[in-house]
């Protein structure tokens, strides 16, 4: 057994002369200090990574079997769900996985937004994070259109078209993305590339950047407090645990529990009534027959419903673009010296609050057929989801915050 | 306040509409259950007979249908297989697209996944919905699908009914004629009630046709779940020893 550890040992000895392997884990993991309070809130990002693996390796499975061509698409996803071993629960795990990617993506940022991750210094760290949500929206766009089938078809075409509202280069961009006149083969083709070759590399890319960039600053926490400005005499933050081993078998926990979940949608109800796999899109992609009601999936909704509110389309595309565009300046428009919301005044606390009611009712008004009411009721909401971001400066910098502790609060 | 938000957030995901139905007040719930073979069996029978003549199901494999329902190699070959097709075939059928489009105006699609798109509740009153309608090419129309192309083939089993309207008088003393019932016109060769379970086994059928792993799924399902509830178990109980000594 000792000779055995020495071997071992002497092997890393050998591999650290050559490769930073200890140094690695020890910045990484073995001696990365995360503030010891985190909360609920704070298993997102893990559990990001989590289905970012699953995505890739179902994908990699699907490839296998998915031909991405107009006249095969359909029925090779049938194939997968019928003639391939555990062909369905790789696709149901995908399908089910990028609507959990959005959940936890938002529920990542939702809490950026309740403790201020975003504020200095991790300016960075955010605007990284916004890199990935806008590259996650193109790579579940692209995704949509491989089942070929009517959902995907249309949602594909209008999206593609709202490229088209934009002044003078309008309609060539729209063509030059389409490659066609309409959606065609040659669309599937170039999505399918996109979908599985060049999102996953941009987005792997900016993971690991933003992982970098997190363990250069270090986590924020629920209280907002800098855990690097008390330390001990060996230069250990006071409030600081290695994220190994105390975060490592904390986020299993909460691992297995999404599982539960996910699980539970994967093996009973993964079309989820209608909100994960579309009703419609079990109809081939017919380019002769557009459905009654082209809805996107329920992640892009809140944006959706924005477009709609506008009477004009290239207004609505504009607001649309910013309404996702905003989020970047987060940092600059928040002037309140008090990073969570324990700490925070009544006006951002109000403002968050009407913000996240604003945006789900959004999401729900962007998959209804639009009534006036309901067109009405988006114009509100809209309204509210941008003075969050545009009187932001105003609000945070009269805020009545409240002191905030030296020291981070535990239990 | 947090907890509000959690819960919003799974309200909004939470199914809560379903398929959109017809204006009509006539519509069926179904409860399908593809964990009985019998009606499975029974509900293939009609497919294969009546449904099969126009309609392919293009996506599943006759030997797939024999596994899954106990039905036997030498029963399909007699029973569900015409012409040259194979064991290791899709059922497809020998109709023309082109010629169909000449027929009906429309070609019969494809019923593979027709109970994911449309949902068991459309079908289910779709089939009991057929009523006469001169004024139509196959004499028939439908209350959940209007003007469909498709003629009642159904119709030696259940016989036809009619429409019966009744008067109903608006607030503002306008009176209109409204859809009340369907009322049996002549009979079939079964009863109501007989051809009410014929249909379900149908529909339970074309539920079956367009997720053959559904109960797989389902029976596997169960089992994820408990291996995940107790590695919970352990997983909550290796935190808890690390975490004894924070504070």
């Amino acid at each position: 057994m000792d000779k055995i550890m020495k071997y071992l040992c002497a092997l890393l000895d050998w591999i650290d002369a050559r490769f930073p392997l200890t140094k690695l884990w020890n910045e990484h993991l073995a001696k990365y200090y995360a503030p010891k309070n985190f909360n609920f809130w704070y298993f997102f990002g893990s559990l990001a990574l989590l289905v970012l693996v699953i995505q890739i390796v179902t994908g990699i499975w699907l490839t296998m079997n998915y031909k991405p061509s107009a006249e095969d698409a359909f029925a090779s996803v049938e194939y997968i769900m019928r003639d391939v071993e555990w062909g369905w629960w790789m696709r149901y795990m995908h399908s089910t996985g990028s609507s959990a990617f959005f959940i936890v993506i938002y529920l990542h940022m939702f809490r950026a937004l309740l403790y201020g991750s975003f504020k200095k210094p991790r300016e960075l760290l955010w605007l990284t994070g916004m890199f990935i949500y806008l590259t996650l929206m193109g790579e579940a766009f692209f995704g949509y259109l491989l089942p070929w089938g009517q959902m995907s078809y249309w949602g594909a075409q209008v999206i593609i078209s709202l490229f088209g509202a934009i002044p003078v280069i309008g309609d060539s961009l729209a063509l030059w993305i389409r490659g066609d006149y309409v959606v065609s083969d040659v669309t599937l083709n170039r999505f399918f590339s996109f979908h599985v070759i060049a999102m996953p590399l941009v987005l792997l890319g900016l993971v690991f950047v933003h992982i970098l960039a997190l363990h250069e600053v270090g986590s924020n926490n629920p209280d907002g407090v800098e855990i690097k400005k008390k330390k001990d005499e060996h230069g250990v933050p006071l409030d600081g645990i290695p994220f190994h081993p105390y975060y490592t078998v904390k986020d299993i926990v909460g691992v297995v529990v999404f599982l539960i979940f996910f699980s539970m949608v994967v093996f009973y109800n993964p079309e989820m009534g209608g909100y994960f796999l579309e009703h419609n899109n079990f109809i081939p992609a017919d380019p002769l027959k557009t459905p009654e009601h082209i809805a996107p999936v329920w992640y892009f909704t809140p944006y959706y419903a924005i477009l709609r509110a506008i009477p004009s389309q290239v207004a609505g595309v504009f607001a649309m673009g910013l309404a996702v565009m905003l989020f970047f300046f987060l940092p600059w428009l928040d002037r309140s010296p008090v990073k969570s919301i324990r700490y925070r005044g009544w006006k951002y606390r109000l403002a968050l609050t009407a913000f996240t009611i604003s945006f789900l009712a959004l999401g729900w008004l962007g998959m209804q057929v639009a009534i006036p009411t309901y067109t009405w009721l988006a114009r509100v909401f809209s309204v509210i989801y941008f003075m969050f971001f545009v009187f932001m400066p105003f609000y945070t910098s009269t805020d009545n915050d409240k002191p905030v502790p030296e020291r981070v609060r535990y239990p | 306040m947090k907890h509000l938000f959690i819960m919003s957030f799974i309200l909004m995901l939470w199914p809560v509409t379903g398929m959109a139905t017809s204006g009509h007040q006539l519509s069926y719930h179904i409860n399908v259950d593809t964990s009985d073979v019998a009606s499975l069996q029974r509900g293939s029978r009609i497919f294969v007979n009546y449904c099969m003549g126009c309609h392919s199901a293009s996506y599943m494999r006759y030997n797939r249908l024999g596994q899954d329902l106990g039905i036997s190699e030498e029963t399909l070959k007699a029973n569900f297989m015409f012409g040259t097709d194979k064991p290791g075939n899709t059922m497809e059928i020998a109709m023309k697209n082109a010629d169909a489009l000449k027929f009906f105006g429309v070609a019969p699609p494809d019923l593979s996944v027709v109970a994911r798109s449309r949902g068991a509740d459309w079908l289910y009153t779709y089939f009991m919905t057929f009523y006469r309608d001169p004024s139509r090419p196959s004499g028939v129309n439908n209350l959940q699908f209007k003007d469909v192309a498709m003629p009642h083939v159904l119709w030696e089993l259940q016989g036809f009914q009619k429409l019966v309207y009744k008067t109903v008088t608006h607030e503002d003393g306008t009176e209109m004629e409204v859809i009340e019932s369907l009322e049996q016109e002549s009979e079939g060769k079964m009863s109501p009630d007989e051809y009410k379970n014929t249909v379900y086994d149908l529909v339970n059928f074309l539920v079956y046709l367009a997720e053959p792993a559904k109960f797989k799924r389902q029976k596997i399902g169960i089992w994820v779940i408990v291996y995940l509830l107790s590695f919970l178990v352990l997983a909550y109980m290796l935190k808890k020893e690390y975490w004894k000594d924070v504070r």
